[in-house]
């Protein structure tokens, strides 16, 4: 008897009882498909998630902000210059491993205004053109402004296509999309010219969303027009803040704005009367996310030089979110699996039972298979194999229907992160519904083989 | 040397403080080619004895020896083995699979003796021809009649050319026209130079074979000469 034998018999008995197989292989079925859904569900957040840390800049990431003298350094407090121009030299000439570094003067509470409009960006920033890097910038249209630019102070600006869409009109109320390079705007009493717009930024969800509003017409939306807050999504923020970005040279802050500063002593939003050197802050990218604790080390150092011993910055990466990230998908992952895994084990015993309940009702035929030449080994296989056959087909079942799940949970929430199905999760969810058949099987075929022939004829 | 050497077998059961001996010291041979029958009352032992010889059952006691193999003390996979290849089972109630049409379960025997499928299918077919019903292969047992399934078991039986046939009680359940069809199988069978033992309580079914086994509460009680029944044989063929 060999195992193809064994299988085709295997299908012959779930055919020949298929209310009953489809009744057993149910748990196997739920187990399968809510574990694939769930980590597709996990997966599509996960995916979400890290978009988002990618699109601030990653891992590689580290900012330096100004803090307030600790305690016993007090008394330095009128030494500590903060964070300025002079790290910024000195990184790039003593700390090989910050491949990028990038100052910044904010420009607290910058009003923008033109075209007898007003408009608040997130940030009103004076950067290096090494910004565009730092901070994963795309320029779709026109150009960042260059080492010039900033060297001569030029009265320029490059924004993010929200403060043109609020200045100008977005493309989906006047219908095409407005290039507003070469537009004059006037943020605090200075005018800038724009020379550069960044692309669009959004998450993979709300492109295809709406490119599909696109292909759709638009919903009649009712009563009168009002701004509907700010998208559903969780992560799209990160987006948000690039798209409601103004980047103007660092230069230009300094000398037309006599801007800079930080948020600390002042506070946020406080008008700097004189001019500050200080940098609001100054983002260091690490080649190597591997050296992030080495490049953090060497920066320290070379920052503890220049500030003499006085230790008024700190460090900010971004390895909480990604931890944070890691420990949701972990968590989710692992209390998914329990229910699942609990589904499957049910599923498991369901099938040990049929089989269980189907030797018993087998009993004369084992005894005649053996009567006829069916060994031990052929007997244990072909129940094993049956056993294992309605796990197969279960879980073939039920990787059907975690894509049915899949996709019938994304139509139900379109505006959350789309789930993705893995082929781990897959061969995971299917490797283990065959196991537990195996498992489910080892009893019955057990008891099976051992049947006495001559016991297994004379049953009843 | 014999076909089979049965030597002071003793089959002994247990039922509550009780001691059943279902066979008691039988010692017995069987040479190949012969057509025996075993006869005796009710609960004398004869399936015991069929079923030993057989090796569907081991005895308590005694020696077996098939076709030059010692029995006792095999592995119930040697034993699944030999019942395989050498024996062939007749029963009183066909034991055929209702599952399975006529063809599969005269495949059966040689699904556990790894033939390939397509040399399956034409032994099976040259089986059932032989007892004409070759045009029921797709049927499923209970689609026939007593004496087609007996037929058919007896196709089972014959299918893996084993050394020896048993039959308990092959026509028990048949009336007795059909069972007297079934009795000419088996002769056809012997003539043709099959070891065909068959187990009857009916004297007049024991009649027909050249040499007969009585049993009595597990003892042989008394048997023609091997030597007689074979002439008796020859007698009988022409
Ligand atoms: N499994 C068993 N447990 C206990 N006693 C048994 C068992 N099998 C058979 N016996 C006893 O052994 C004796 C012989 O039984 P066996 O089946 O060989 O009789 P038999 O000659 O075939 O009878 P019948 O003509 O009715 O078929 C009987 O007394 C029976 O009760
Ligand atoms: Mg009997």
């Amino acid at each position: 008897m060999n195992l193809w034998n064994a299988i085709v018999i295997g299908f012959k008995e779930i055919w020949a009882h298929k209310f009953r197989s489809v009744l057993t292989m149910l748990g196997i079925i739920l187990g399968v498909s809510s574990l694939v859904a769930m980590s597709a569900m996990v997966k599509g957040i996960e995916i979400g998630a890290k978009e988002a840390l990618v699109a601030i800049g990653g891992l590689q990431k580290i900012r330096i902000e100004a803090q307030k003298v600790p305690i016993y350094q007090r008394y330095l407090t009128d030494q500590a210059v903060g964070v300025t121009l002079n790290d910024v030299y000195a990184l790039q000439s003593s700390a090989p491993l910050a491949a990028l570094v990038s100052p910044e003067m904010r420009l607290y509470g910058a009003t923008v205004s033109a075209n007898g409009k007003t408009y608040r960006p997130w940030v009103c920033t004076g950067v290096w053109p090494v910004a565009i890097e730092m901070y994963e910038h795309v320029v779709e249209h026109g150009r960042m402004f260059n080492e010039i630019d900033d060297e001569m102070a030029r009265s320029v600006c490059v924004i993010g296509t929200e403060v043109r869409d609020e200045i100008f009109g977005s493309p989906q109320q006047v219908g095409h999309e407005i290039i507003p390079l070469g537009e004059t705007i006037n943020i605090n009493g200075q005018s800038l010219t724009i020379i550069g717009m960044f692309q669009h930024y959004e998450n993979e969800q709300d492109r295809k969303q709406r490119e599909l509003a696109l292909q759709q017409a638009e919903p009649n939306k009712t009563g009168p027009a009002r701004s509907r807050g700010w998208g559903t999504t969780s992560q799209n923020w990160a987006f948000k803040l690039k798209n409601a970005s103004v980047l103007i040279p660092l230069n230009t802050i300094w000398i037309k704005f006599r801007a800079g500063g930080t948020a600390g002593p002042g506070g946020w939003g406080a008008t700097v009367a004189a001019a500050d050197p200080r940098l609001s802050v100054l983002e260091v990218k690490v080649a190597e996310v591997e050296h992030l604790n080495a490049a953090l080390q060497q920066i320290r150092n070379v920052l503890m030089s220049t500030h003499k011993g006085i230790e008024d910055f700190y460090f900010r990466t971004q390895e909480e979110w990604a931890e944070n990230i890691d420990t949701f998908v972990r968590n989710a992952r692992m209390s998914g699996s329990i229910i699942a895994g609990i589904s499957l084990l049910v599923g498991g015993i369901g099938i040990m039972n049929i089989m269980l309940a189907s030797i018993s009702g087998r009993i004369r035929e084992i005894g005649i298979r053996k009567a006829v030449g069916a060994g031990t080994g052929a007997v244990f296989i072909q129940i094993l194999v049956e056993s294992v056959v309605i796990a197969v087909v279960g879980g073939l079942a039920g990787l059907a229907g975690s894509y049915a799940l899949v996709r019938s949970m994304s139509s139900f929430s379109p505006t959350g992160n789309d789930p993705v199905i893995t082929v781990t999760a897959m061969a995971i969810a299917f490797g283990f519904s065959v196991c537990i058949g195996i498992l489910a099987g080892l009893i019955p075929a057990f008891k099976a083989a051992r049947l006495d022939p001559i016991v297994a004829l004379r049953y009843e | 040397m014999s076909l089979v050497e049965l030597r002071n077998v003793s089959k002994i059961y247990h039922l509550g403080g009780e001691e059943i001996r279902a066979l008691d010291n039988v010692s017995l041979d069987i040479e190949s080619g012969e057509f025996i029958s075993i006869i005796g009352p009710s609960g004398s032992g004869k399936s015991t004895l069929m079923h030993i010889l057989g090796c569907l059952d081991s005895p308590t006691s005694g020696t077996i020896k098939l076709d030059g193999t010692m029995i006792q003390g095999a592995s119930p996979r040697e034993l699944a083995r030999i019942r395989n290849r050498k024996i062939g089972f007749v029963f009183q109630f066909f034991n055929l699979l209702p599952k399975l049409n006529v063809l599969q379960n005269v495949e059966l025997p040689m699904v556990y003796s790894g033939v390939s499928a397509r040399e399956r299918h034409e032994r099976a077919v040259a089986a059932l021809k032989m007892v004409d019903l070759e045009n029921r292969s797709k049927h499923r047992p209970s689609q026939l009649s007593g004496g087609q399934q007996q037929r058919v078991a007896i196709a089972r039986a014959l299918v893996n050319s084993p050394k020896i046939i048993f039959a308990d009680e092959p026509t028990g359940n048949l009336d007795t026209n059909t069972g007297e069809a079934i009795l000419q199988l088996f002769c056809k069978l012997s003539r043709e130079g099959s070891t065909v033992i068959l187990v009857t309580h009916d004297p007049e079914i024991a009649a027909v074979t050249p040499r007969r086994i009585e049993i009595r509460d597990g003892k042989i009680a008394e048997k023609v000469d091997a030597r007689l029944a074979g002439l008796d044989r020859v007698a009988r063929t022409f």
